[in-house]
């Protein structure tokens, strides 16, 4: 084998070593990586957003409602739903689980809640919504459509939800409800106001959200 | 061709290229920067609706109305509420750490504890709260049965609202007279008013904020005294008037420091102070006729104060001099509404028979007592009437014994309390032993003064259990605890606030549900009641202490559930009263320690940023106190420039104090703010109870200090001790 062969035959080995490890990485950072990020969390009962809309007035607000004093309630204590599921109402395995585990027995539901911000993030439902007049769906998605609750997915290393980076490992979002981070805040809030600024260039910017 | 280093080179290389065109890099950057902002240790509060509800704060007799905000069932804040006409929506330093007296888990006995080590090593063992009503019930039906129901003693910071007066029926119900409050500047002042007006048990209050012109003998207004929002409020409204605060004191506290005019005069001739300026106003005729004509006996004090009292003759004594006691007294007198007032710092001290008369005669010589911006005189509310009850043969023959503190009978047969006997009663055996000793809301080892001596009778007593809800010093030093809720865990009438002209009623409710294993005393002694024996059961017809509180309060009950309290605004005191001048009065007992060893006045320091009564102070306000006063752990004593340089003395060096009493080891604070000769000691420091948040900063200063017998009424007239200071 002359040299030059070897040469060849040598920087062919460098390639393959190169491309091995160009592909092992995507797949890592692709497929394996935001496996071993999230953990799947089943909701502690199944819920069907979709059958409890049509039974109540008022849409989402008949359930998430604002409070007298403007604070939102988010999700619904016990006390609401023993409003009508004091007894069960069907024979849904759900619905037992519901009145057995924790309507008889007086606990809150532990519900794991999609859309929860981590704590440094302040939110106000009522700036949004009653006077920025956004709708629910806006943010939160068709969920109040939907017959089943999907399993939540916690990142291991932040305890955030899933929600909140959105469900493409990339950070890609198509509609407004796909992510929740400071970047889809503000691509809406340049939208609205117009203006190319968003709040965060404004004074005491930073203190709006993060206090 | 082979694979070497260089592969492995290239393999990582392309692994980091790929890498860069991966999410993974950028998304565990972002992760991060959530990660160190939200450290997964740092509790988050939870989320939840805001409601309020309204209270009343028991950590001091204040009685101030308190507003609890709460997140869905979680107190997070105490707020003072707007509606309650004492408070009017303020709150103090402690009312406002009052959630570290809730949540403070190391501090709080969490269940029934029975001694298992020795006294005071903190060595308790759980039991059950069926355990620990048998054990009572045992021990006390012990003590019964050997027919010494009267060695059964209690001590109490009150002996009003419905639980106090349910211990009080159990003391009588099971044979003794020994129900011991503890005492109070009221105490002194209730004295003299029976001495003048032949008033009894009289409730006396201050008409602050119809007062223009308020003469304070070292009340430390702004500093505990009384009511403390209240006086804070009162100062501030007398400020808008421009009325004017006159301070006798030998220090600079705040009171002083707030005041129009500070009198520095010399420690414990106050009284004689006051009774200077009674003279001036005699000697000018600036009294009010009207007042002294319907009096009697104003000829004898007359001459007892000009001949004893004149400004001339106490110059030198007090410090002041003749013309500004002169100046003080005719201003005074020529006020609208002026007001005199004692009860020396936060007014946990009776101090002397002489010291009260002096202030009662200097108000009455200006005619405001019981007048628009006066000195009231109120009575004890009395909407407890429960039904009478028959004592059996044990208890009456217990009831037939004295008190082992020697109040109601003999020489001091008008006074109801003397809690500074107790500890010399119990170790010499006065008239017989003290066999078992419950202790209700009061926390008699760090409280009383002369700490040593208090340690010594616990050690004495047989049988010593306590209700506190906290792990303080007497918890400590019992046989058995039987942990009360705290106040925002319970329901408890109060009805009072020291030093409040009309006529309140608060309830303190539960605004959560208790946190530990831990019961309403008021429960715990229906309870031992109804076991103990039928007689005593008899005397105990209400299933629990809600019922009983209910029924008590009957009519007032919606209201003062709705509302957090019940008031009388339009209260005013009888317009006639009975007055009798002194023609002579008894000089207040000398100061503990011999002048030649000794050569330095020891005063305890009261501040309104630390609670020196039977709680202690909750860290959030320890945290606002200055390093003035406590620096690291050590407790600094104020001294003046004058001192300090004669002693050798050094700013915030160590330095040992000694009294007649005990010795600790304390820096100084070098400070104008001070008498020289004079050593201030901050009080309210140096627990040994409760967590390491609480305990071991600084040194009690009732372990330096005694007491000293009013030789008339027989409360603790110490106001100090001598003492000396050397270099460390
Ligand atoms: S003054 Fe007393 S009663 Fe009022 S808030 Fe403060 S501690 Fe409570």
């Amino acid at each position: 084998m002359s040299d030059s062969d070897e040469k060849n035959g040598q920087s062919g080995i460098i390639t393959l070593f190169f491309i091995l490890g160009f592909i092992g990485s995507l797949l890592l950072g692709w497929i394996i990586f935001p496996e071993l990020l999230y953990s799947k969390k089943e909701q502690p009962v199944a819920f069907n957003h979709a059958l409890h809309n049509e039974e109540v007035a008022n849409g989402c607000e008949s359930c998430h409602f604002f409070r007298e004093d403007g604070t939102f309630s988010g999700v619904p204590k016990l006390a609401q739903c023993v409003e009508c599921h004091e007894e069960p109402i069907g024979v849904s395995e759900a619905e037992l689980t519901f009145v057995t585990d924790y309507v008889a027995k007086g606990r809150e539901v532990p519900w794991l809640i999609y859309s929860k911000q981590p704590d440094m993030v302040f939110f106000s439902h009522a700036a949004h919504v009653k006077m920025g007049k956004q709708d629910c769906v806006t943010c939160h998605g068709h969920i109040g459509e939907s017959t089943s609750l999907k399993p939540y997915e916690e990142n291991r290393f932040t305890g955030v939800s899933r929600d909140i980076w959105g469900g493409n490992i990339a950070g890609i979002s198509m509609d407004s409800w796909d992510s929740m981070k400071m970047s889809d805040c503000d691509k809406c809030h340049k939208e609205l106001t117009g203006r190319q600024t968003s709040v965060q260039t404004q004074r005491d910017a930073c203190f709006v959200c993060h206090k | 061709m082979k694979i070497d280093r260089r592969s492995f080179l290239a393999f990582g290389v392309g692994g980091a290229v790929g890498t860069a065109i991966t999410p993974l890099p950028w998304k565990l950057m972002d992760d991060s920067s959530i990660w160190s902002q939200n450290w997964p240790w740092t509790p988050v509060p939870l989320d939840g609706a805001i409601n309020y509800q309204p209270s009343v704060c028991t950590l001091c007799k204040g009685g101030c109305g308190i507003n609890v905000r709460k997140i869905d069932d979680r107190p997070v804040k105490i707020e003072g509420l707007k509606a309650n006409p004492i408070n009017k929506g303020g709150i103090c330093l402690l009312g406002l750490s009052g959630l570290q007296l809730l949540y403070g888990e190391d501090n709080r006995v969490k269940s029934p504890l029975k001694r298992v080590g020795k006294r005071g090593s903190g060595k308790f063992k759980k039991i059950s709260w069926q355990q620990a009503i048998t054990e009572m019930v045992e021990k006390l039906g012990a003590i019964r049965l050997k027919a010494q129901s009267h060695t059964l003693a209690c001590i109490s910071e009150t002996e009003l609202g419905t639980t106090a007066s349910l211990i009080g029926r159990f003391m009588t119900a099971f044979g003794s007279k020994n129900y011991i409050r503890t005492p109070s500047f009221l105490d002194s002042l209730e004295a003299a008013i029976l001495k003048t007006t032949g008033t009894s048990a009289a409730q006396v209050a201050f008409d602050f904020e119809n007062s223009d012109y308020i003469l304070s003998f070292g009340s430390g207004l702004l500093e505990g005294w009384g009511s403390p929002v209240r006086m804070f409020m009162a100062n501030s409204a007398l400020e808008d008037k421009k009325g004017t605060l006159a301070q006798a004191e030998p220090r600079l506290s705040n009171t002083a420091a707030k005041a129009d005019k500070w009198l520095p005069v010399n420690p414990g001739t106050e009284a004689d102070l006051a009774f200077s300026m009674c003279a001036v106003i005699i000697q000018k005729a600036l009294y009010n006729t009207n007042f002294t004509a319907a009096a009697t006996g104003l000829e004898g004090f007359k001459s007892f104060v000009t001949a004893n009292y004149a400004p001339e003759k106490i110059a030198k004594s007090t410090g002041i001099k003749a013309e500004v006691i002169t100046r003080i007294a005719t201003s005074f007198a020529k006020a609208k509404n002026p007001v005199a007032v004692c009860g020396k710092g936060s007014g946990d001290t009776p101090g002397s028979l002489k010291e009260s008369l002096a202030i009662v005669c200097l108000n009455a010589l200006v005619g405001n007592i019981n007048k628009k911006g006066g000195l009231w005189l109120t009575s004890e509310p009395d909407y407890i009437k429960w039904p009478e009850f028959i004592n059996d043969d044990a208890s009456t023959a217990g009831l037939q014994k004295n008190r082992i503190d020697s109040a109601q009978s003999g020489k001091y047969k008008d006074t109801r309390f003397l809690l500074n006997n107790f500890a010399d009663a119990v170790l010499d055996d006065y008239e017989y032993p003290v066999n078992a000793l419950m202790v209700y809301r009061a926390n008699p080892m760090y409280t009383m003064p002369d700490s040593e001596k208090v340690k010594k009778a616990f050690e004495k007593i047989p049988f010593v259990m306590s209700f506190s809800s906290y792990m303080d010093e007497t918890a400590l030093y019992s046989d058995l605890i039987l942990p009360d809720h705290v106040f925002l865990e319970r329901y408890e009438d109060i009805p009072f606030a020291s030093g409040y002209t009309k006529p309140y009623i608060g309830l303190a409710r539960p605004v959560v549900d208790p946190l530990f294993d831990t019961m309403n005393t008021g429960d715990v002694i229906i309870q031992i009641a109804k076991r103990i024996s039928n007689s005593i059961a008899g005397a105990f017809p209400w299933k629990d202490y809600e019922t009983c509180l209910k029924e008590t309060l009957g009519s007032m009950w919606a209201q003062l559930e709705s509302q957090g309290f019940m008031t009388d605004q339009s209260y005013t005191p009888p317009s006639t009263v009975n007055f009798t001048f002194p023609d002579k009065i008894a000089d207040a007992p000398a100061i503990e320690g011999d002048r030649g060893k000794y050569l330095l006045t020891l005063v305890p320091v009261d501040s309104i940023r630390i609670n020196c009564g039977y709680i202690a102070n909750p860290p959030f306000a320890t945290k606002t106190v200055d390093d003035t006063v406590l620096f690291e752990n050590d407790i600094l004593v104020e001294i003046n420039p004058a001192t300090a340089k004669s002693l050798g003395l050094r700013d915030r060096k160590k330095a040992v104090l000694e009294t007649p009493k005990g010795k600790a080891s304390v820096r100084v604070f070098i400070t104008d703010g001070i008498m020289p000769g004079v050593v201030g000691m901050p009080k309210g420091l140096g627990h040994f109870g409760y967590d390491s948040y609480i305990a071991d900063k600084g040194v009690n200063v009732n372990a330096l200090i005694g007491s000293l017998e009013d030789p008339e009424t027989g409360l603790d007239a110490a106001w100090g001790i001598r003492a000396k200071l050397s270099p460390a």
